[in-house]
């Protein structure tokens, strides 16, 4: 069976979720994706061409409303959850 | 019979006419966690002091009892849904101690409506799951038979439920995460239609898939809960402006005339028997009962697997990159630069199903591959969609099994995702079509195990699935039987 997706892809992709896999995770991972996406190719038995794509089952369009000011949570609970602020902003790892 | 005993509608009679105090309902809940919930896990957290103190409200004459058919009733709530000051955890270690801000808009309106909130419930964590296996905080056990799932992810909810240790609750369906539960543990889940409920203060799965609804003892309770969350809501701009009928008015409406349309794909190959059998037992009451049953095909059922474990891992990947650490949620110290900070707190936030979701999601999406499975799973989904629609111009609704085999056992499926994906091949599609879908209890396995009928209706048609529901279940006692010793 032709590998649909490699080691090293899986080490790619772990990269773009912002994950870390450990030596062991990296190799299960690997197994159960090609199995997964070996399963997925059913799909290829579907004729889709001139098929548009569903992204929302209910379609509603142009959903708006007035553009008004409404009270929102305060700084203070907004800051309640994070791991670290000085008071005022979320405070994170040096950036540059 | 003891106030854990009855179901919503019986209870809130019961309240009313000052038979009982809201206290003691509360007291007879509380001793019942106390005792079952070490055996079950159940309830993440139990709200006694809080919900003890809201019965005393009721009970001193401050809030009326009258005042909806919610007042006083002791409901459980899935962990996924934000309460504000009570922690949310969706079942992961990355929000062990995440306490909303806020309440999520069902949450208001149930508080609104009097209900009381006895506890936060088990589930899959982020509901990526069909069995609570992927909680972060240990399985929940089945009540009517401690070594097997209560299926998921609304499984501590569900088996809360089968257990008496709450009148009714709320759970979260994507895929089939109220209806499977429901199903396994005997008990009655409702998916409405997508948009039917708001989704404001529900953490975010697959956000084109993700509805809340009732999980109860009976379907008189389904109608009254979803009446109290179900409508248009500015917040959630997906949330459907139309009214909310009267579900609870429309139940005792015979089913005479109806025509019920039987699915032939979904009897599947590898289905248990008495799953089948029971279905069609159900269908014969239904036969008693004046519908009409017919058989129908909706021919793209085989690819819903594929298509939703494209869809709803895309979607996922890309609502779970906002636990970075930052705003709220677990952060592990001393990383050199921001990237690692995302990387080793993700990596120890999230447990293995989660991370593999987030990797398949990441991976159809990514440059090269999104045509090949994102737009070709969207395209299948709208063939399923159409299924329904075609299905639904001659028959007012469908009648299917919900799983193809009961509550299986703790750990049996839990090393094989795509097997455990694949258990849920009846659920979800009506889910990608976004009609609404409810678990009814409709008989027994041979080893006693919970056996579910599911019925599917057009979009807003809950009214009809509650009905046929309601009818069914007052001819039958399946809803009546209850978990031996637990």
């Amino acid at each position: 069976m032709q590998e649909k997706i490699s080691r090293d892809e899986v080490r790619h992709v772990a990269g773009l979720a912002r994950l870390e896999l450990s030596e062991r995770e990296e190799m299960r991972l690997t197994e159960q994706m090609n199995r997964i996406l070996e399963y997925m190719e059913t799909l290829n038995e579907l004729n889709t061409e001139g098929v548009p794509p569903t992204t929302h089952a209910i379609q509603l369009r142009n959903v708006f409303r007035a553009d008004e000011v409404q009270p929102s949570l305060e700084r203070r609970d907004t800051l309640a959850n994070a791991p670290e602020t000085d008071g005022v902003s979320f405070v994170v790892p040096k950036v540059i | 019979m003891e106030p854990y005993a009855l179901t919503m509608h019986e209870l809130h009679d019961l309240l009313v006419r000052k038979e009982l105090s809201v206290t003691e309902t509360l007291n007879s809940f509380l001793t019942r966690i106390e005792t079952l919930n070490p055996r079950l896990n159940s309830y993440l957290s139990v709200l006694a002091e809080s919900s003890l103190a809201e019965a005393g409200r009721f009970d001193r004459g401050e809030r009326d009892l009258r005042a909806s058919p919610l007042a006083g009733i002791p409901l459980a709530i899935k962990d996924v849904l934000c309460m504000q000051g009570t922690v949310t955890t969706c079942g992961s270690r990355i929000l062990e101690n995440f306490v909303p801000p806020y309440d999520g808009t069902v949450i208001a309106r149930l508080r609104e409506a009097g209900a009381i909130f006895l506890g936060k419930t088990n589930m899959d964590e982020f509901a990526m799951g069909s069995s609570t296996e992927n909680s972060a905080y240990g399985v929940t056990r089945n009540p009517w038979d401690r070594e097997r799932v209560p299926g998921g992810s609304s499984g501590g909810s569900a088996a809360a439920v089968a257990a008496d240790l709450c009148s009714g609750s709320l759970g979260t369906d994507t895929g089939g995460s109220i209806r499977q539960p429901a199903s396994f543990c005997g008990v009655v889940g409702l998916k409405p239609t997508y948009g039917r409920v708001s989704r404001f203060g529900l953490v975010a799965f697959a956000s084109s898939l993700d509805q809340i609804g009732p999980i109860t003892k009976d379907v008189e309770d389904a109608a009254v809960l979803l009446r109290a969350i179900a409508g248009h809501d500015r917040r959630d701009s997906t949330s459907v402006d139309r009214p909310v009928p009267d579900y609870r008015a429309s139940l005792r409406e015979p089913i005479k005339g109806l025509r019920l349309g039987i699915p032939k794909e979904y009897f599947v190959h590898g289905m248990r028997p008495e799953i089948a059998d029971a279905v069609q037992r159900a269908i014969n009451v239904c036969l008693q009962l004046g519908a009409e049953v017919g058989e129908v095909s909706l021919p793209h059922t085989g690819y819903g697997v594929a298509a939703y474990y494209i869809i709803a891992p895309a979607e996922a990947c890309s609502n779970l990159a906002r636990y970075d650490g930052v705003k709220y949620g677990l952060r592990v110290p001393d990383a050199r630069d921001l990237i690692g900070m995302y990387r080793t707190s993700r990596s120890q936030g999230f447990g293995a199903e989660v991370k593999r979701r987030i990797m398949l999601g990441t991976y159809v999406l990514s440059a090269g591959y999104y045509d090949a499975y994102y737009t070709k799973a969207s395209q299948a989904r709208t063939l399923i969609r159409k299924d329904f629609l075609d299905a639904f111009d001659s028959f007012d609704a469908l009648m299917a099994p919900v799983t193809p085999v009961p509550a299986f056992k703790i750990g049996e499926k839990s090393d094989d995702p795509l097997q455990m994906y694949l258990n849920d091949a009846l659920t979800l599609p009506a889910s990608l079509a976004g009609v609404p879908g409810i678990s009814v209890p409709c008989g027994f396995s041979g080893e006693g195990l919970p056996i579910g009928l599911q019925i599917l209706g057009p979009h807003f048609r809950e009214d009809l699935l509650l009905r046929i529901a309601y009818q069914f279940e007052q001819a039958t006692a399946h809803h009546l039987a209850r978990p031996g010793s637990i």
